[in-house]
């Protein structure tokens, strides 16, 4: 019998789902969309979207049930894959519109890019240089594009979670792993070849 | 290091793809999806939809379009054309876009910006500016002036000066079209791009005028532009969007390849 590769995303109301799960679907998973908190518990793997902002979307997961949810099931160790506004979700506390309290699941804190003279939001396709192999990366060559739109980044307390960089006004973390919870800045489905190839590793976590 | 882009544009009417000269005389040149999925294939890094359809069920028809599209590319892309309010923009980016432009209804209203902004996020706000040189025009200095419904309508808007405004309202991105440049393939209007990327703090998308490659690396070298869009170049099969790659990378320019 074949691993059945499914995974949930989670919909609470932010996001471009359709593309996640057409480019969830072209490496051969099988994904679901879906905002109840008991799908969310029981999955296989999960994915946390979203395009936004920090304070709303966390109001969104509260308002759904969806907070304790992503908690439990990371807790547990269910692999769990937060793109863009969702890998900053998974940390403590962000600076935007005034300060807001994210999932807590990475320790750390997500600040706003404010070097004079660049340009925000970060838009376009930027490097990713990865510190150490990770199985999330693997068959990415270093220095690979992937696209990227944000103005926050997120800085994880502990160094060792941080496992690829990338250079914007000096380096960020661009993508970052805690046990069972990894979280990438750029957005894998609008990535290309790049962006299928982390998605298909994912779905082999 | 953030590359600089390359974003062919694909003028749209009633779900197909037309291109114009001065936004008159249009030429039909094929299928939205075809064509979006060649441009993906040959290292596009974003597409733009400018939608010109009329009809009065155009909301259906064009978000039937974004839906196709959006299932078959993997790179992003902005819809822009005759979007008015937070629901037309929601229709849009619900379908699959991953930007909206807006333009007529930004000048006419420009809290749309500020609202779009907070609402959807910056990162999907791009504000198109069809700026037009003020005659007579001076080098020394130069001014240009913000039209509207596809150049022909003035609005004595002083287009630096708007182009900062709707920075300060919230858009994430502005697309710059030279109305003096479109069409004539003379080349981009440098002065009016390196003006408006050094007053504001976000990306600049140079627009009007390409027919070279090296029309192209004088955005970004001489214009300051993040990215350039281009139609007739590519659409003709005059160059691919490698060629214009390699033609950047030689001359210095950080582009994805």
């Amino acid at each position: 019998m074949t691993p059945s590769r499914s995974v949930v995303i989670i919909d609470y109301g932010m996001g471009n789902l359709r593309s996640i799960e057409k480019a969830i679907a072209a490496v051969g998973g099988n994904a679901m969309i879906s905002s109840d908190p008991g799908v969310v518990r029981g999955a296989e793997r999960l994915i946390l979207p979203g395009v936004g902002a920090f304070g709303d979307a966390m109001d969104n997961l509260r308002r759904n049930g969806l907070e304790e949810a992503v908690k439990e099931a990371a807790g547990k160790g269910t692999p769990l894959l937060g793109l863009c506004l969702g890998l900053q979700l998974l940390f403590c506390d962000s600076e935007e519109f005034g300060s807001h309290r994210g999932l807590g699941i990475v320790p750390g804190k997500v600040r706003r890019f404010d070097k004079p003279g660049l340009h925000v939001p970060h838009v376009g396709w930027n490097q990713v240089e990865s510190r150490w192999p990770d199985p999330l990366l693997s068959g990415i060559p270093e220095g690979s594009y992937f696209y990227f739109v944000h103005s926050y980044f997120v800085e994880p307390r502990d160094d060792a979670d941080a496992i690829a960089w990338t250079d914007y006004g000096g380096r960020f973390c661009s993508v970052a792993r805690r046990g069972s919870a990894w979280g990438v800045q750029f957005h894998p489905e609008k990535s290309q070849e790049m962006g299928k190839r982390l998605l298909y590793n994912f779905l082999r976590t | 290091m953030l590359a600089r882009r390359i974003i062919p544009c694909l003028d749209v009417r009633d779900g197909r793809v037309v291109k114009g000269t001065h936004f008159v005389h249009l030429r039909d040149a094929g299928d939205p999806v075809e064509c979006a999925v060649r441009y993906d294939a040959e290292g596009a890094d974003e597409l733009v939809f400018l939608d010109i359809t009329a009809s009065s069920d155009r909301r259906n028809i064009v978000t039937r379009m974004v839906r196709d599209v959006a299932d078959n590319i993997y790179i992003p892309f902005t819809v822009g054309g005759g979007l008015r309010s937070l629901e037309d923009i929601q229709a849009i980016l619900r379908a699959g876009a991953d930007k909206v432009s807006l333009n007529t209804a930004a000048v006419e209203t420009p809290s749309l910006v500020d609202e779009a902004a907070r609402y959807f996020g910056s990162q999907c706000i791009v504000v198109a500016i069809d700026a037009r040189r003020v005659q007579p025009f001076s080098p020394d200095d130069p001014r240009w002036e913000v039209t509207t419904h596809g150049g022909r309508r003035l609005t004595r808007l002083e287009a630096v000066g708007w182009a900062r405004e709707v920075f300060e309202r919230g858009a994430g991105e502005i697309l710059l079209t030279s109305m003096d440049c479109d069409g004539t393939q003379q080349g981009y209007d440098n002065l009016l791009n390196r003006m408006v990327a050094e007053s504001v703090s976000i990306p600049v998308i140079a627009s009007g005028g390409c027919g070279t490659l090296e029309h192209l690396a004088d955005a970004f070298l001489v214009g300051k532009a993040s990215a350039a869009l281009a139609a007739s170049i590519f659409h003709y099969g005059r160059h691919t969007i490698k060629e214009a790659k390699g033609f950047l990378r030689d001359r210095g320019i950080p582009v994805r390849l």
